[in-house]
């Protein structure tokens, strides 16, 4: 555990010496309160004390967002030969990919709890309903645990941090958008199939403020394959490489 | 703690980089890991240091092996790899306070150790600079210090004065054979007088296989068999003096390049006295004689090629 802090506090120190953190931030920030408040179906446009507008952009940008994070960490490495200084120190696969996992999530978590104060205008401006709140952004964790999961096991498998961000974009547009479109083009159990693994169809009930341990299984288990993808994709190094 | 390479092997592929290597290093013996580029030196390294798993084979330190303790071995073995790889973003100290972290170095203890790390590397000056701003030589003593910040028993260095100026290389080295008198050492280059300088055991390694193994000076013995001088001869006419050099009894060859003599005598034979009793004879000045030492150059040459 504590050996998985390290990590993650180097890795987010890295964040933040490297101005990547800040430009993620600005932008993140930037085109979430642009839709939330200023353009398209925004809070005044729907006139309800709600800040769903931000949960449906916030779905998108961090789509875009994590992968940025996550392409670098383990494709740099490879490429500068620092993973094998890392792996022999005395952790294991698993302690050096779980520590990169927090320090992904953790600045997501800043990120997004920068858009709190919104949630207090909208709370000053009308009843705000608090559960469907707070359950929407865990929804936004649960979702960013999967991308982090998809974005670490990308970037695992190459070199180069373009084909990583790439890769992760490719994986993540399947359960963003073509699972629902293969979805609603099949019938019967493939349809429920696909349905299933839709991330839309689960973060929109999440949004709406329905927690069901389905959802949260569902998002937790793309992280969890992911990760144990990455660790075996790191173990290979063991037999072949 | 005691190395035991066991029976080791390594395949890329279907091709051997390693090919059933066995050696044995003590506690405080400084191990120079000689061959040229691609003979499997580098991929010896990964494996004893635990970042590859071997084909065959084993390595025992102590009572661990790096099959079955990868964890705990870790804790003890100090590595400094190829090309010196390293976070240039980050800061000395602060990285050298995430590799003692990491390392399992007590929080207590981390401060003097990065201190004495500091000392030790000569890096006072250049402490709080980015890593990414410090020349080849001092990032190279970051590498080192990295290497020995949690104070391990086993140090492994890849090429540890690659890149480096004459006068880092031979601090290096000094740093090297300080810490060789009480930690096990192997350390591998491709450049002899490295060897020569600081170890008390050379392995030569060819083609994945041990080529030779012993103390430099006992290569070096087994390679010299004839004596070689090198002599200069004025006065004289230079084919005269080749003629009657080669006239010696003792001469086995004789060369002239225009400029110096190579002399070389029978196996066993030393000829230096009748070379110069030859010159007094025919009233030629003799301005330099000098021994060519067979050096581990030669060794190294002798049993990598053919």
């Amino acid at each position: 555990m504590n050996k998985i802090m390290v990590i993650a506090q180097r890795e987010l120190g890295t964040f933040f010496d490297s101005l990547i953190a800040y430009i993620l931030l600005v932008v993140f920030l930037g085109f979430s309160g642009f839709f939330t408040w200023l353009y398209g179906s925004d809070v005044f446009l729907s006139g309800q004390a709600s800040i769903q507008p931000f949960f449906s952009v916030a779905y998108w940008t961090l789509f875009f967002f994590i992968p940025a994070l996550t392409m670098k960490m383990f494709a740099e490495e490879k490429n500068t030969g620092t993973i094998e200084l890392l792996l022999t120190k005395a952790v294991t696969d698993r302690q050096i990919i779980l520590g990169k996992f927090t320090a992904c999530l953790l600045l997501v978590l800043i990120a997004i709890s920068f858009s709190l104060p919104w949630y207090f205008i909208v709370w000053w401006l009308g009843p705000v309903d608090h559960g469907a709140v707070w359950c929407g952004y865990l929804g936004l964790l649960l979702m960013s645990s999967a991308y982090i999961g998809i974005g670490l096991f990308a970037s695992s498998i190459t070199n180069s941090q373009i084909v990583a961000f790439l890769l992760s974009l490719l994986i993540g547009i399947f359960f963003l958008i073509l699972f629902q479109v293969l979805a609603n083009s099949m019938s019967g159990i493939l349809s429920s199939i696909f349905d299933y693994l839709s991330i839309s169809t689960h973060f929109e009930s999440m949004s709406r403020g329905v927690i069901d341990t389905k959802n949260v299984f569902y998002f937790l288990s793309i992280a969890g394959i992911c990760l144990a993808a990455t660790e075996a994709i790191l173990s290979r190094r063991k037999i072949m490489e | 703690m005691n190395i035991k390479v066991d029976r080791l092997s390594k395949l890329y592929g279907s091709q051997f980089a390693v090919n059933n290597i066995s050696f044995e290093v003590k506690s405080g013996e400084i191990l120079g890991f000689l061959g040229p580029n691609g003979a499997g030196k580098t991929t010896t390294m990964k494996i004893i240091t635990c970042f590859m798993a071997p084909s065959e084979g084993d390595v025992r330190m102590g009572e661990y092996s790096i099959l079955t303790d990868a964890e705990t071995l870790k804790k003890r073995i100090g590595y400094l790899p190829e090309n010196n790889p390293l976070y240039l973003d980050m800061p000395v100290i602060e990285y050298l306070a995430f590799s003692a972290a990491i390392q399992g170095v007590a929080p207590a203890q981390v401060k003097p150790r990065i201190k004495e790390m500091v000392r030790l590397c000569g890096l006072d000056k250049e402490k709080h600079k980015n890593i990414g701003e410090l020349s080849k030589g001092y990032r190279q003593r970051v590498g080192l210090a990295q290497a020995m910040i949690h104070d391990p028993d086993v140090l492994i260095l890849d090429e540890p004065t690659t890149g480096l100026d004459p006068n880092q290389i031979v601090e290096i080295r000094e740093l090297i054979r300080e810490l060789g008198k009480e930690k096990t050492v192997i350390f591998s280059t491709h450049i002899l007088p490295e060897v020569e300088a600081t170890c008390n055991r050379v392995i030569i390694i060819n083609d994945g296989k041990i080529v030779a193994d012993g103390a430099p000076s006992e290569l070096r013995k087994q390679a010299s068999g004839a004596e070689v001088s090198k002599l200069k001869i004025e006065d004289g006419n230079p084919t005269d003096v080749l003629q009657k050099l080669r006239s010696i009894e003792t001469a086995a060859l004789v060369d002239f390049d225009g400029r110096t003599f190579t002399f070389e005598s029978k196996k066993g034979e030393t000829s230096r006295r009748q070379i110069f009793q030859l010159c007094v004879q025919n009233n030629w000045v003799l301005t330099e004689l000098s021994p060519i030492e067979r050096d581990l150059e030669e060794v190294f040459r002798n049993v990598t090629m053919g």
